[in-house]
C-alpha cells in the first residue's frame, strides 16, 4: 500500500475532523443560519492586494465565497452560513495549504462585537472541553476571551507602534515574528481594530477612522478567523478596490476584472457582519496538531 | 538561482560566500498580509545558527559546493569516516556536520560528501533508505483501540512512528527528506 501510509496514520483525526464539522453545522442550524453554496469558479475575485487567485478556464478559483455570500445578503439572506473549498495561489507551509477548507459566516444586523460573542460560542461548542491543550499549552476557553487592540500588541509586543511599523513596512514582520506568538497562549485572543490601510472590506471605525471594524481570532499563536463589521458603501468600496487594484499592478500581479455585480448589489445590503475561519486551523488546534497536513486527508505532494 | 518560493528545509545556499543550509522552513502569511518565508539556518563551516524571514521575489545564491560520492564506513567519537570510491582517500566528518543524516547511516551506505574549499563539510544521503526494525511492540491484532501508529527504533537508532503491522526484524523505506516511515519493503 505505497503512499496509504498518511492515511492510514489520519484516521482518527480525519474522524474527529468530521464530528467537528457536525458539530459547527449544528451550531449555525440552532441559531437559524440557512446553508448556502455558491460558486467556486468565479470570474471576478476581491481585488485585494495579497492574496492571489488560481486562474481557471478564463475565470478564477475563489479565494473566498465572500462576494457571492454578500449579494445574498443584499437580496434577503439575512443569515447565511457556507463551508466550502477556497484556493490560494503559492500559500503553503504548516499552517498554509493552497486549497483548504473555510466556514464563512454573515449575518445581517450585527457588527464585529457581536461576531466576537457568537465566535467564541462557536468553538466552545465545536471544542465541547473547557480548555484546550495545544503544543504544551493549556488555552482556557470557558471564560470570556482576550481582545486587545492592534494599537496595544504593537506597543506590549513589538516594542513601537502599529503606525511606525506600517510606515516603516515591517508591519507584516513584526506580527508574525513578535506579535503572534503571543497570541491566544492562555486564552484565545481577538486582536482588532486593524489599519484601515490593511481592510479593504471594512467599516471604518466611527470614533476613530485611521482603523476598521476588522478583527483576527488567534488560538496558540494560530490565526484561526478574520472579520469585520462590513463596508456597505458603494462608491468606498469602489475607490478601495481601485487601491488594491493598484497596488496589485505595481507589484506586477495578475489583474482581476471588477465585481461589477457585487458592487451594484452593495447599494442595498444590510448593516452587517461577516467572518472567514479556516476550518483545517480550527481542527488543527482542536486536535494538538503540529501540521495542517495532519488534520486534511490529502494534502497537494500526496495526490 | 533560488527565489524565496523555492526556500526548504535542506537547501543550501550562499550567503557572503558562505555556505549554508536551511535546517527549518516554514511559510507565514498573517491575516490579509504578504508573504513571508521564515527559516532557520545553519553555517555549514562555522555550524553556527540564525533565523532569517524573507520576502516573496528576494532571490538567493546556491551554496557553491563540490560533491563526491563516498562510502560510510564507520563512526569513531563523534566523528563519521567516509571512503572515496575512486581514489580510497578517507575523510572524516563531526557529528555536529552530520545533521539528520546520522540517522540513516549504515555501514556501505553511498553518500554525497559536500566539499567547500577542499574541506568537507557534510554529507547528502539518497532521498529513501531502507533500515531494519530492531525494537518495536508487536501488534495485537484486532486490536481496536484505535491506535493508528507505534514507535519504532531502526538499526541506526533513530525512533520514528510506524504502521501498527510493522515488526521486529522487518526492512522499512524511510524518506530522508520527512524522516518518516514510507513503505514496507517486502521479502
Amino acid at each position: 500500500m505505497p503512499g496509504s501510509w498518511p492515511l492510514c496514520r489520519r484516521k482518527k483525526a480525519l474522524v474527529e475532523r468530521g464530528a467537528i464539522f457536525n458539530r459547527v453545522r449544528g451550531f449555525f442550524q440552532e441559531k437559524g443560519y440557512l446553508e448556502v453554496e455558491t460558486p467556486f469558479r468565479i470570474p471576478a475575485p476581491a481585488p485585494e492586494a495579497q492574496i492571489d487567485a488560481i486562474p481557471c478556464d478564463g475565470w478564477f478559483l475563489q479565494t473566498s465565497p465572500e462576494l457571492c455570500m454578500k449579494r445574498m445578503l443584499a437580496a434577503g439572506y439575512p443569515r447565511i452560513f457556507q463551508i466550502c473549498r477556497c484556493w490560494r495561489a503559492g500559500e503553503r507551509g504548516s499552517r498554509h495549504l493552497s486549497e483548504f477548507t473555510m466556514l464563512e459566516w454573515y449575518r445581517a444586523d450585527a457588527d464585529y462585537l457581536v461576531l466576537m460573542e457568537e465566535t467564541e460560542a462557536l468553538v466552545r461548542g465545536a471544542a465541547r472541553a473547557p480548555v484546550i491543550n495545544y503544543r504544551g499549552l493549556s488555552i482556557e476557553i470557558s471564560q470570556p476571551w482576550e481582545r486587545i487592540t492592534v494599537a496595544d500588541a504593537f506597543r506590549r509586543y513589538a516594542g513601537t507602534s502599529m503606525w511606525e511599523a506600517l510606515e516603516a513596512g515591517t508591519f507584516d514582520e513584526l506580527m508574525v515574528e513578535r506579535i503572534e506568538p503571543e497570541l491566544g497562549t492562555a486564552r484565545p485572543t481577538f486582536i482588532y481594530d486593524y489599519p484601515a490601510s490593511l481592510s479593504a472590506l471594512a467599516r471604518l471605525k466611527a470614533s476613530d477612522p485611521a482603523v476598521a471594524e476588522r478583527f483576527e481570532l488567534y488560538i496558540g499563536g494560530v490565526e484561526i478567523a478574520n472579520a469585520f463589521s462590513e463596508l456597505i458603501d458603494p462608491v468606498e468600496q469602489r475607490r478601495r478596490f481601485e487601491a488594491e487594484a493598484l497596488e496589485r499592478a505595481s507589484s506586477g500581479k495578475l489583474p482581476y476584472p471588477a465585481p461589477e455585480k457585487f458592487l451594484a448589489a452593495l447599494a442595498s445590503m444590510p448593516e452587517a457582519a461577516g467572518i472567514a475561519l479556516g476550518l483545517d486551523r480550527l481542527v488543527m488546534v482542536l486536535l494538538d496538531a503540529g501540521s495542517i497536513d495532519e488534520v486534511v486527508a490529502f494534502t497537494t505532494e500526496e495526490l | 538561482m533560488y527565489t524565496a518560493a523555492d526556500l526548504k528545509k535542506g537547501l543550501k545556499i550562499a550567503i557572503d560566500n558562505e555556505p549554508y543550509i536551511i535546517t527549518h522552513f516554514d511559510f507565514a502569511k498573517p491575516g490579509k498580509g504578504q508573504a513571508l518565508y521564515r527559516t532557520k539556518m545553519k553555517n555549514m563551516i562555522t555550524g553556527s545558527t540564525m533565523d532569517r524571514t524573507y520576502r516573496s521575489g528576494e532571490t538567493f545564491e546556491p551554496a557553491r559546493l563540490e560533491d563526491r560520492t563516498m562510502q560510510y564506513l564507520y563512526k569513531e567519537d563523534d566523528h563519521y569516516c567516509f571512503m572515496d570510491n575512486d581514489t580510497f582517500e578517507q575523510i572524516h566528518i563531526s557529528e555536529d556536520a552530520m545533521g539528520d543524516a546520522k540517522n540513516y547511516l549504515i555501514d556501505n551506505l553511498q553518500v554525497d560528501v559536500l566539499i567547500f574549499r577542499d574541506k568537507p563539510i557534510g554529507v547528502d544521503v539518497p532521498n529513501f533508505v531502507n533500515l531494519r526494525v530492531t525494537q518495536t511492540d508487536p501488534w495485537v491484532k484486532g486490536d481496536t483501540s484505535g491506535s493508528d501508529s507505534k514507535p519504532a527504533t531502526v538499526e541506526t537508532g533513530y525512533v520514528l512512528r510506524v504502521p501498527p503491522f510493522i515488526e521486529e526484524g522487518e526492512l522499512i523505506t524511510i524518506d530522508t527528506r520527512t524522516g518518516e516511515y514510507s513503505t514496507r519493503v517486502k521479502g
